[in-house]
């Protein structure tokens, strides 16, 4: 048999997992990469990566116990079969990393040292200092450049992915990009192309994500007849550091080595931070999650900070929202060792020492819970079915996806250091599925006809000369238009959503995109044209953002990240212990009737009709943990638990015993 | 931020950006002056990002945008290195109001010199990563299946280490390096793209492999299960174009944006040379 071929598109951790992994099973790589894939953002991910431990289990944790934080912390909307794979994967794979040279930091007697992140209770998550992200995909790199001088990788960087290249059957037969030096469009024919395109932060203009993240790959499979998923869930990480070219992370992990988070109770006190006493700093994490204090999850975190500064009006500036988030009580030593890097960024970027003084920080777009539809089969016992060839491909068949850019793992909310997992995971675990795939099909990349490839390089081309060409009279400027797109979306889609603006969005998107398909370019040359590549980009930012903006409208209700204030649940007010009972019960009731109508994952299909998403609804499989509600902080929350729990027993008993 | 700085009365309403452009390789670089209204807070990105919009010089000739490289804008890719008023560094974070109190009259930017311009401010930097194949810069590990964790490593270790393996590759350390001089290769008529790259890298492999390869080698000589290609890796670095090329000049760790301590690898790989050449000779 000739080798296979595979393309992968992405040098990020998933992409480059996939195409250490795939080399190692013997398949030609050829990976296709923006800029070169040492740059990807997976540079950016801070914190560190879960997974149970030595050390957790003897507190009582275990695999499943991470895969409920995780169900729990994603509202349920997460199909729970890849992620208990995954939950039961994770200390095989920070074992992994550890022996591909990753420096995580150490105890002092030389084990993987750890420290508690958002949504668990449990020191789960290993990092090496503050630039987790960083070390891991240095390690992938290091092991695909192995990989490449042994000649089983071929990289392609500086090129940019314009679509699947599809035979008569709607099969991808691999890829069509575009070198973005000499402009020269190429065909890349494969047994199988993997996706690992990461996130669509520049869909909100300015996000804590790479200019690279602009979810253009993505869209030119979904318009490509691909289904895209959970479009609506973008999280907004609570602390960043505000900037105007970008809003720089600042990791949760200050939070989780005892960063506190707290505004002046009197509004703008002008005081430096320091003078401000105890009694007259507000910590409201703490104040309202006895529990989880500052280490809630994101979603709360983001909507409390949101809350404090909009409604409160305690933003400790006037003409900007922010808070503190505060480690000067921490010894500067140990905030060196542990969170170096991070605070080295604030400084440079500040030029304000946070060991000495409290960091401002406000939320900001962070990452993409939705992405492609892909599909798995689960295993009899409930996990992943090893091997089986549809694990993570899409609806266009041999297209895989993976990574950030699938709709898998997160549901409604991500928790902290669970994405550099899922990202590893998926592409260490598609590696045999892609291959089987490969090996159950009649032909392969050597048979994919000329005219195949010529016709797709041909739209291609053509979509390119007329761009080139333009609409010289429109004067329309892509980088404006993309500002007007980005300050829309954040005020729109981000951490409160209400319908009238969902709806009046969704008409002004719909004439921007119109505006961005007859753009003008000041750059109209063949040679390293930036202007051409990042009018297309932008071009396809639109058929995401419409996805986004319908799947909020459409979804009425609160979950996760995605909130409407509309369709909050309260909390119960009374203080009477039966009538207390009785609104639990009511609760109850709604909850469940609302998890009927909404516990399902948006669906999207995009029309070229219309040039709008066309909207379904698919259950949620939540075999494995049966929902429940999500009670962070609620008031009453423990009677509600109490009436959960007895329905949940009830149902129990109910259920009729299998023969 | 709170309050306004009292300095920034003194603030310019205009910056001017002079650029060296260069349209393609082998062509003839040009300055083109550009100007923005002042903004606080802007850093040279940002500033790029303006010029691009506006694609006018500043006597209002129309102009492609300027091209430039980035990707993290928090100095963790290495992405965006250039020259900034003559110094080699990270355009992210280079904020302009700490520039114009260098200089208030203009900010000059130009691509790194060490390198082949692809155009204006972009820069082809594949000898970079082609280095860190010269010397084996990574763990020979047996496979990618499930065989349990690496092997326990003290903490003293782990941080002598971990500053290492922040090298983003941005290649600040060899613009600044007196003894790493630029390779640029023409494609010949009729030579293919294959025979191209490799008649590229054999001139990249004779010539000064540079400190951040060097540092990487005594990462991974440092590294319990890399230490197995120690030897291989010494006889890169005893090699052509290997670490007797180093001039001692210590630029590399003066501008080396996650001031990665460079000189003591160098050092160390140096004292490692001896004793690998000595035991070669005794080998014989």
């Amino acid at each position: 048999m000739a080798q296979q071929r595979v393309v992968v598109v992405g040098g990020g951790l998933a992409g480059l997992a996939s195409t250490m992994k795939l080399a190692e099973l013997g398949v030609h790589v050829d990976l296709i990469s923006l800029t070169p894939v040492k740059r990807s953002h997976s540079v950016c991910a801070q914190g560190g990566i879960n997974s149970v431990n030595d050390q957790t289990r003897q507190f009582g944790d275990n695999e499943w116990l991470h895969f409920d934080d995780t169900v729990y912390g994603g509202d349920f909307l997460n199909h729970q079969p890849p992620v208990k794979e995954m939950a039961y994967w994770a200390p095989k794979v920070i074992d992994l990393m550890d022996r591909l040279g990753v420096p995580f930091n150490r105890t002092g007697e030389g084990f993987i040292d750890r420290r508690r992140f958002g949504g668990t209770l449990y020191k789960r998550t290993a990092f090496a200092g503050a630039t987790t992200g960083q070390q891991l995909l240095y390690a992938l790199d290091e092991q695909v450049r192995r990989r490449e001088a042994e000649g089983m990788v071929t990289k392609h960087e500086f090129w940019d992915f314009l679509g699947p290249m599809q035979d008569e059957s709607g099969r991808c037969r691999g890829v069509i990009a575009q070198d973005m030096v000499s402009m020269k469009i190429k065909a890349f024919p494969a047994d199988a192309t993997v996706v690992a395109t990461g996130g669509c932060g520049l869909v909100y203009g300015r996000s804590t994500m790479s200019v690279f993240c602009t979810g253009s790959a993505v869209s030119r499979c979904y318009q490509a007849g691909a289904k895209y998923g959970n479009g609506e869930f973008i999280q907004v990480h609570p602390t960043a550091i505000p900037g105007s070219d970008k809003l720089r992370l600042m990791s949760e992990s200050a939070r989780g080595e005892g960063g506190r988070v707290w505004v002046p109770r009197q509004p703008q006190d002008a005081r430096t931070p320091r003078d401000i006493p105890q009694e007259e700093r507000y910590y409201f994490l703490e104040d309202r999650y006895p529990e989880y204090g500052n280490l809630v999850p994101r979603d709360i975190a983001t909507r409390e900070i949101f809350d404090i500064c909009v409604n409160d009006g305690l933003s400790i500036e006037s003409d900007r929202m922010s808070v503190y988030l505060d480690l000067t009580h921490i010894p500067k030593t140990e905030l060196d060792r542990k969170l170096g890097g991070i605070l080295d960024i604030y400084e440079k970027f500040q030029g304000v020492d946070p060991r000495v003084e409290p960091m401002r920080i406000f939320p900001a777009v962070h990452y993409s819970m939705g992405g492609l539809w892909a599909d798995y089969v689960k295993s009899s016992e409930g996990g992943l079915e090893a091997g089986a060839p549809r694990n993570h491909m899409t609806n266009i068949e041999g297209l895989y996806a993976i990574g950030e850019c699938d709709y898998h793992y997160h549901g409604a909310n991500r928790l902290g250091a669970n994405s550099l997992l899922s990202c590893i995971f998926t592409g260490l675990f598609t590696g045999p599925s892609i291959v089987n795939y490969a090996s159950s099909q009649s032909s392969g990349h050597d048979d994919v006809s000329s005219a195949i490839q010529e016709s797709a390089i041909q739209t291609q081309q053509q979509r390119h000369d007329k761009l080139l060409k333009g609409d010289s009279g429109s004067g329309e400027n892509p980088y404006l238009i993309h500002q007007e797109l980005g300050d829309l979306m954040t005020r729109v889609a981000t951490v409160v959503r209400r319908n009238d603006q969902l709806s009046d969005a969704v008409g002004k998107v719909q004439e921007l995109h119109q505006r961005a398909m007859r753009v003008s370019l000041s750059d109209t040359g063949n040679w390293s044209n930036q202007n051409v590549i990042f009018a297309k980009s932008l071009q396809d930012m639109f058929p995401v953002a419409k996805t986004i903006l319908q799947g909020a409208l459409q979804r009425d209700e609160c979950r996760g990240a995605h909130f409407k204030p509309e369709f909050q649940k309260t909390s119960l007010t009374s203080e009477e212990p039966a009538e207390r009972r009785r609104e639990a019960e009511v609760w109850c009731d709604e909850f469940e009737k609302n998890n009927e109508k909404f516990l399902k994952s948006t669906i999207a299909g995009w029309n070229p009709d219309n040039s709008m998403p066309d909207i379904t609804y698919e259950e949620v499989d939540t075999s494995l943990i049966p929902p429940r509600p999500r009670l962070y902080g609620l008031v009453g929350g423990e009677v509600i638990e109490e009436v959960w729990k007895e329905r949940a027993e009830a149902a129990k008993t109910a259920e009729p015993v299998p023969n | 931020m709170i309050a306004l700085d009292p300095e920034s009365a003194k603030r310019p309403e205009f910056i001017k950006v002079r650029i060296r452009r260069q349209d393609a390789p082998g062509q003839e670089p040009y300055w083109e002056l550009h100007q923005i209204p002042y903004e606080p807070e802007l850093n040279v990105i940002s500033v790029l990002q303006r010029i691009a919009a506006q694609a006018k010089t500043l006597d209002g000739k129309a102009v492609p945008p300027v091209a430039w490289d980035c990707g993290c804008l928090e100095e963790v890719c290495g992405s965006c290195t250039m020259q900034i008023n003559g110094r080699v560094r990270q355009s992210c974070s280079a904020l302009v109001d700490r520039l114009l109190e260098d200089n208030d009259d203009e900010i000059v930017l130009e691509p790194m010199s060490k390198f082949p311009v692809v155009r204006d401010l972009v820069v082809d930097r594949q000898r970079l990563f082609r280095s860190l194949k010269r010397v084996k810069a990574w763990v020979p590990v047996d496979s990618y299946y499930d065989m349990g964790p690496g092997e326990r490593q003290l903490r003293a270790k782990q941080e002598q280490n971990y500053p290492l393996s922040e090298c983003m590759s941005c290649g600040c350390c060899v613009e600044a390096c007196p003894q790493y001089t630029k390779i640029e290769l023409k494609q010949k008529d009729g030579e293919s793209d294959e025979a191209f790259e490799a008649r590229k890298n054999e001139a990249f492999d004779e010539a000064f492999v540079g400190p951040n390869a060097i540092s990487q080698a005594m990462l991974f000589n440092n590294h319990p299960t890399g230490k197995a290609l120690a030897s291989e890796r010494m006889d890169a670095l005893t090699g052509a174009g290997g670490i007797q090329a180093c001039g001692n000049a210590q630029n590399c760790v003066a501008v080396c944006p996650k001031e990665i301590p460079l000189t003591t690898s160098i050092a160390r790989a140096g004292r490692a040379a001896t004793v690998h050449v000595i035991k070669k000779w005794f080998e014989k």
